[in-house]
């Protein structure tokens, strides 16, 4: 087998590998922010549980978490273990997504919700229009660094057998006994995936950034 | 006969133990502009936003065109539509450009087309002055152009009457003449206005009537007149004589 | 529903040591990690030109790839050229070399924190340029760090959760091991979780607890930018 061969066969796991993701990352942004407005505007009592999801979610690790709910999924439905593995890596980001909006909701001042209210904004509308558009802003910094964890766990579902990057480096890495080469070109792959995405999202940032005079 | 706009019967506010006003009483005729003073800490933001229900009064009514506001199952989103309120630290969309946070409401609340509400938006920002000033963000702006715009934002809903809660206190000396003038300017249009603030050379000018607020009753009111030249309470002269002082320097030094 | 707490009677002894060996590559990963970043901040901040780029090439590349894959790089891929560890030597590096990334990172933003004006202060009375760092910049950085630097240790207690991986017998090995033979994956793991949880808030509770103790009054990354 040539170079070219052995690289490509590794690269070819990235459709996995950002597939995962692409799964995994959406699907905790959505369980996330819903989580997150429950905690902020939902009172007390929904306070108290998010803050207990959050809590024991973070708590536990992401491989732990993801073995947890991977057998328990695929206990109850049939579901392919990309699908089992990805949406399951989705409820472990969600935990700490949920964190990273809060903490956007929370910083865009109380104050702007009373001036939408003022207007005559109903209270959902004011979270629409006027909350959420500037927590979103906030939140790009710490949600990339979230979606670079999100890239690197995706490796975790090696040990579901999912035919990603690392589970290919590891294939081939034993028929050609090459582990070296074959480790070292995975970590390329992943090094690239998470620096491309970074990068884009602080292009995103800076696009969205507010105006104002020094 | 002059109709009133708005009515407070016997309003009491409670923040848990603490009373911030009990059985207060209050009209404010079509066309008028009422100026509210008194110390700090005495109720008079808590009162803007009890009549603008965005905070709930513990006891008592208020009426906005003879319908009672504060009654059971009142739309209170509808009813801030026709209230205006600027604030002290202008609370501007900072996400939206000047032009943006006038039609938000146009457009989420009244639901007019995009091109009315930028028409009507535009209006409304150059009526203080701002039409230049459209496509800037708050963060753009000066501090006097960003309460310019607040004011304009709330002008937009057509308000039956509009409430300022110490507008110009945040702002620069310098800056603080360009929002009276448009305030001024309202007033003589016949804006229905109530107006906490200390600007005492725009309340002897503009001003039907001064209320004097002190630890949550209304000590006394009357034209800018019988308040400055013949108050029935030492208490008024008092006030007024201190408040004259301190703000009237802020006022020279502005010139 | 709650039959899986009855593995603790069964398996206790098990998890007591897989928790033993966790707490162990946690320890030694964070001291290797502290020595290293500490290093590689000290390189970032005060080096000449090439060595900040070499150390910001490190810290970039060990945070922009997976754990895992840096693991059996050196698990699997050393010996290849005649430098093999033993598993648990293994973790320890791999554990070590990752989290002097993230070390680094807390300890130069608490250095930059602290700032030129510490080292002017520090150069004008005469002390050297190293002296400034030894004895005025890194006692105030450490304190300063503390408390971001603290998401570390906690960091790095559930990432150690992969080096099973590698037949390190950790608890997460534990587990795997009771749930082979009981067949009840779901059950298991949800023991070694609580194993996990308990840990984690345990050193939390320690982490909160030197951070009273070691605070300085008045002192924090707000007050001092
Ligand atoms: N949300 C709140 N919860 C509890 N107490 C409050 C709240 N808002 C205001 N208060 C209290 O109510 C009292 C009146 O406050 P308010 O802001 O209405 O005074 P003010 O007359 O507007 O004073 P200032 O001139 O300082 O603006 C104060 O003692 C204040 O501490
Ligand atoms: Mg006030």
């Amino acid at each position: 087998m040539d170079f070219g061969q052995f690289i490509s066969y590794i690269a070819s796991g990235t459709v996995y590998t950002v597939g995962v993701t692409l799964v995994a990352l959406p699907s905790g942004l959505l369980i996330g922010t819903i989580l997150a407005l429950l905690y902020v505007y939902g009172g007390k009592a929904a306070a108290r549980v998010m803050n207990l999801y959050s809590t024991v979610f973070r708590g536990i690790p992401p491989l732990v978490l993801l073995f947890i709910l991977y057998f328990a999924v695929t206990k109850g439905i049939n579901l392919s273990a990309f699908w089992a593995g990805s949406l399951s890596l989705g409820i472990v980001s969600s935990a700490y997504q949920m964190e990273i909006v809060r903490g956007a909701l929370l910083s865009v001042s109380g104050d702007q919700l009373m001036a939408a209210r003022a207007i005559g904004l109903s209270r959902l509308q004011a979270i629409r229009y006027v909350v959420l558009p500037q927590a979103v802003r906030l939140a790009i910094p710490p949600w990339s660094n979230e979606a670079a964890i999100v890239i690197k766990d995706s490796s975790l579902v090696y040990a579901l057998g999912v035919p990603e990057i690392l589970r290919r480096a590891q294939l081939i890495g034993a028929s050609s006994q090459r582990y070296l080469l074959a480790y070292l070109s995975a970590a390329v792959i992943y090094f690239l995936l998470v620096f491309g995405t970074t990068r884009l999202l602080a292009m995103l940032e800076k696009k969205l950034t507010i105006p104002s005079n020094p | 006969m002059p109709e009133p706009i708005l009515t407070i019967k016997n309003l009491t506010k409670k923040y848990g133990e603490n009373v911030i006003f009990q059985n207060l009483d209050l009209t404010v005729n079509e066309g008028d502009t009422i100026v509210i003073i008194g110390p700090s800490g005495t109720g008079k933001s808590t009162l803007l936003r009890c009549i603008n229900l965005l905070t709930r009064p513990d006891d008592g009514q208020i009426w906005l065109d003879n319908k009672e506001i504060t009654a059971r199952g009142t739309d209170e989103d509808k009813v801030r539509q026709h209230i205006g309120m600027v604030f002290q630290n202008f609370l501007l969309f900072n996400h939206l450009t000047a032009l943006g946070n006038v039609k938000l409401g146009l457009d989420k609340v009244k639901k007019m087309s995009d091109k009315e509400a930028t028409e009507k938006a535009m209006h409304e920002l150059a009526r203080v002055g701002l039409a230049d000033r459209a496509d800037h963000y708050p963060g753009q702006l000066s501090g006097g152009q960003q309460q310019r715009v607040g004011i304009a934002r709330a002008l937009a809903m057509d308000p039956r009457i509009m409430l300022f809660d110490e507008p110009t206190s945040a702002l620069d000396p310098e800056l603080i003449g360009e929002v009276l003038e448009v305030m001024r300017q309202l007033a003589l249009e016949g804006m229905t206005m109530l107006v906490v603030t200390h600007e005492m050379g725009f309340a002897r000018e503009v001003a039907d009537r001064i209320v004097f607020m002190e630890k949550g009753y209304i000590v006394e009111q009357g034209s800018p007149n019988e308040m400055f030249n013949h108050p029935k309470f030492p208490r008024t002269r008092e006030f007024l004589w201190k408040i004259t002082e301190l703000y009237g320097k802020k006022e020279k030094e502005a010139d | 529903m709650l039959t899986w707490l009855g593995y603790f009677e069964r398996f206790g002894k098990n998890f007591l040591h897989g928790a033993g060996v966790t707490l162990e590559l946690t320890a030694i990963g964070l001291a290797i990690g502290f020595v290293l970043g500490l290093l590689l901040a000290l390189a970032r901040c005060f080096g000449p030109k090439w060595l900040q780029q070499v150390a910001g090439a490190y810290i970039a590349v060990f945070r922009g790839t997976p754990l895992l894959v840096q693991l059996f790089i050196i698990y699997y891929g050393l010996p290849e050229i005649g430098i093999a560890f033993s598993q648990n030597m293994a973790a320890y590096l791999a554990l070590g070399l990752n989290s002097a990334a993230y070390q680094a990172e807390y300890l130069r933003g608490s250095i930059n924190a602290i700032g030129a004006a510490q080292m002017q202060a520090g150069r004008s009375i005469g002390l050297s340029k190293w002296q400034t760092i030894r004895y005025v910049i890194l006692p105030q950085a450490l304190r300063l760090a503390l408390p971001s630097w603290s998401n570390e240790p906690i960091s790095l207690l559930k990432t150690t959760a992969v080096v099973f991986l590698i037949a390190v017998q950790d608890l997460m090995a534990e587990g795997k091991r009771a749930a082979t033979a009981t067949f009840d994956f779901v059950g298991v793991y949800l023991a070694v979780a609580l194993v996990y949880l308990v840990m984690v808030f345990a050193l939390d509770a320690l982490l909160k607890f030197l951070e009273r103790k070691t605070k300085i009054p008045g002192m924090d990354i707000e007050t001092s930018r």
